[in-house]
């Protein structure tokens, strides 16, 4: 890593008391909910993280807190390095600030994890659903909705299956 | 019989009216644009110069269903979609016939989830099934000749 | 199910301006099926006469519910379903997956198999642009740049038939190489399409290029600047053609791309003439590419030893019981991951494809999530049509590549 980036990760531990872990060749920063948006406004104006390249959600029931982690993906075009950022979000019902004024392309994967997992971001400009039709109950990727699926069809239940299923008329 | 070779050289043909309409159906039936996802480009493929499907009457697809008579689905219908689809048909003039191309139109395919109706079949009534994931255009060429034979077989009493 | 429940006006009056309430302008709704969008897009768009205020794109009516279905099968089994994410670049999509799975349980892969990696994503992409250029001329009404780009697609797809067995969906790249070798043939007709390629792109060239309706169509059309391609996370030929040289191949290579030199067409003024310029450029060096990719070709296996995660060849089965056991266990129950997470990205012709994998420690992925260039670049649709016609609009879908299997997912 380069000079650069472990000036940035070591300002990020020290101002906001992050956690860092390493993998892969990879550095995550765990952060708390309310330093968000003061972290990601410092990475972009100072450190020259100009990009946005994923914002995504993972959803760890039946633990309750953290229930899901938020994963930010920060790329920095002039120094050629990327970052990531987890918060950790408790509850069903979890709230957290919009990173949308400061990356504009973050509108539409905040309305994707709001229809996917029931994330709210507060001061989102349009937050509706993006991907699942407009009435549509629950929040499919969460670990407690079911996968929706349907019994295959072998030969030996071949007929109660037929039975049960909606075909249409005409 | 004896007829036929009298009149034959003065063009005229005897037959069925049942015969007549089935053949002209047959030739010339436009496929709806109505490519979804992966088996779409296949179609496309089989509309190509490649694997022509013009020579079996379908030179356009008519993006309009208003003036089409043959709906290939052609993808993945997921459930944001059904109802679109199910307008698109009821929008379609008699005669009309269904062709679920691919896996995932027949029977869901690789998806078995919330997502994707298990089958087009619970939304429109279907002819015939394609099988593939994506049928290969020949598939899709076998399919739509099976469809013709089909057509070729209609009575007269089911018209109505 | 099957009624059809409306989105009203109001749920988008925070979208549109003041004069749709009033009806001045008109709210035009370019739905999911139409010839020109590129599979299931839905526009709605707020004209004024035949100019475009406002236009605000609906998507998800080819949403597959992939990402939760992956959490439910095993890593091996999760692959099939990557290939129908961006249906116009499986090759692509099963190497990024691959890449993510080999770098989470660190897997190594030999250098055959990411030379011929190479060659394939490569040639990958010459096939969806070349569908690119078919579907985009075809809905500016050049019609026989259509028949004679999808011949050529299929010179490129029975090389995909040879090595594999599939035109399409191929899931030939596996974690750890590939499935199996490539037959004997695979070389001669890898060297007949990239001799007859530059010939045939020459062809296009001369039909389009200089072409003045094709200039007036193209030109000015949907122009976005570098800053903004930046700010919006546009990436791909769409940042290439505003003048930025950001291509994943070289700032951040992959699979042996280092060794193999080739330029990264750029243009200036970012608009849909400039768009097409760079991929016909990009699809001349690629068969740059996979001539270089060929000529060294190394010798060895096609893919890693590691016999816990790699499934050992049948003939061996017979002869040892250390094989038949490792393919039991990976047929059963498949190989663990342990409970980290990696994030993996590659060139897809549309733009950055990455994908975010997260295990738990067992068998099946935890938590899978592909961070497609359609979904990104559809963003930036209400800003690229702002003020142009209608019929503009449908040259900046085709300019931006659009493919709805990427978007929904």
């Amino acid at each position: 890593m380069t000079d650069f980036f472990e000036q940035a990760v070591d300002a990020m531990k020290e101002r906001f008391d992050a956690q860092e872990r390493r993998f892969a060749g990879e550095v995550t920063l765990i952060l708390r909910p309310e330093h968000l948006l003061e972290a990601v406004q410092a990475l972009r104006d100072e450190f020259k993280f100009d990009m946005l390249v994923d914002e995504t959600a993972v959803d760890y029931w039946p633990q309750q807190s953290p229930r899901f982690h938020m994963i930010y993906q920060l790329y920095s075009m002039a120094h050629n390095v990327l970052l990531r950022l987890r918060v950790h979000l408790n509850g069903n019902a979890p709230h957290i600030e919009t990173v949308e004024k400061i990356y504009p392309n973050a509108n539409w994967k905040e309305r994707e994890l709001w229809d996917m997992f029931g994330i709210t971001f507060d001061g989102h400009s349009d937050l509706r659903r993006v991907i699942m039709p407009n009435d549509w109950q629950g929040h499919p990727l969460r670990k407690d909705y079911p996968l929706g699926y349907e019994e295959v069809q072998f030969t030996f239940n071949f007929k109660e299956v037929d039975h049960r299923k909606p075909y249409a008329q005409s | 019989m004896g007829l036929e070779q009298k009149t034959g050289n003065m063009g005229v043909v005897t037959t069925t009216l049942e015969q007549v309409v089935n053949w002209s159906r047959t030739n010339s039936m436009w496929p709806m644009l109505f490519g979804l996802a992966c088996c779409a480009i296949e179609m496309m493929s089989a509309q190509a110069a490649n694997y022509d499907m013009s020579r079996f009457g379908m030179e356009l697809m008519r993006a309009s269903p208003r003036q089409s008579d043959l709906m290939i689905v052609a993808g993945r219908v997921s459930r944001k979609m059904a109802p679109v689809l199910r307008q698109l048909y009821d929008q379609m003039p008699d005669p009309k016939w269904v062709i679920a191309m691919g896996d995932c139109a027949s029977c869901g395919g690789v998806f078995n989830n919330y997502a994707i109706v298990q089958g087009v079949d619970e939304i429109v009534p279907v002819d015939v099934y394609v099988a593939g994931c994506p049928p290969r255009p020949e598939g899709l060429i076998h399919g739509i000749l099976t469809l013709h034979e089909q057509v070729k077989s209609e009575k007269l009493k089911n018209w109505a | 199910m099957t009624d059809i429940r409306e989105v009203s006006v109001d749920e988008l009056r925070h979208l549109v301006s003041e004069r749709a309430m009033t009806g001045e302008t008109m709210l035009l709704n370019m739905g999911p099926q139409h010839p020109s969008t590129h599979g299931v897009l839905r526009l709605i768009l707020e004209l004024d006469g035949e100019m475009v205020i406002h236009c605000i794109p609906d998507i998800g009516f080819l949403h597959t519910g992939v990402e939760k279905n992956m959490e439910a099968k095993t890593y091996q089994q999760a692959e099939v379903m990557t290939d129908r994410l961006d249906y116009l670049n499986p090759m692509g999509n099963n190497l990024t997956y691959c890449m993510a799975v080999e770098k989470l349980v660190d897997l190594d892969v030999p250098p055959r198999a990411q030379a011929l990696r190479v060659i394939l994503a490569e040639l990958q992409r010459i096939s969806s642009h070349l569908l690119w250029l078919g579907t985009s001329s075809l809905d500016l009404a050049a019609m026989s740049v259509f028949l004679y780009a999808m011949r050529e697609r299929e010179l490129i797809l029975d090389v995909f038939e040879l090595v594999s067995g599939q035109r399409m969906m191929t899931t030939y790249i596996r974690p750890g190489g590939l499935w199996r070798d490539v037959p004997v043939e695979f070389e001669d007709a890898v060297r007949n399409i990239i001799r007859i390629m530059p010939g045939r792109f020459d062809e296009y060239e001369s039909l389009l290029t200089k072409n003045a309706l094709f200039l007036e169509r193209t030109q000015g059309i949907g122009v976005i600047s570098a800053e903004d391609c930046v700010r919006w996370g546009l990436t791909g030929p769409v940042i290439r053609a505003a003048g930025t040289a950001y291509d994943l191949r070289k700032t951040r290579p992959y699979s042996g791309y280092e060794h193999y030199p080739f330029e990264i067409p750029t243009q200036k003024e970012g608009d849909v003439y400039a768009r097409y310029l760079v991929r016909v450029e990009e699809m001349r060096q690629s068969v740059r590419i996979v001539r270089q990719a060929l000529d060294r070709l190394p010798y060895g296996p096609v893919r890693s030893n590691n016999r816990k995660y790699v499934p050992p060849p049948r003939s061996e089965l017979s002869k040892s019981m250390e094989a038949l056991i490792h393919h039991f266990k990976l047929w059963t129950e498949g190989f663990s991951a342990p409970a980290e997470c990696v994030y993996a990205a590659t060139e897809s012709p549309r733009g950055e494809l990455g994908v975010y994998l997260e295990g738990d420690g067992g068998p099946k992925p935890y938590r899978a999530h592909y961070n497609t260039p359609t979904f990104m670049n559809l963003q930036a649709m209400p800003l690229l049509a702002r003020n142009h016609y209608v019929a503009d609009v449908v040259g900046i879908i085709g300019s931006l590549d659009v493919v709805l299997g990427d978007a929904d997912r």
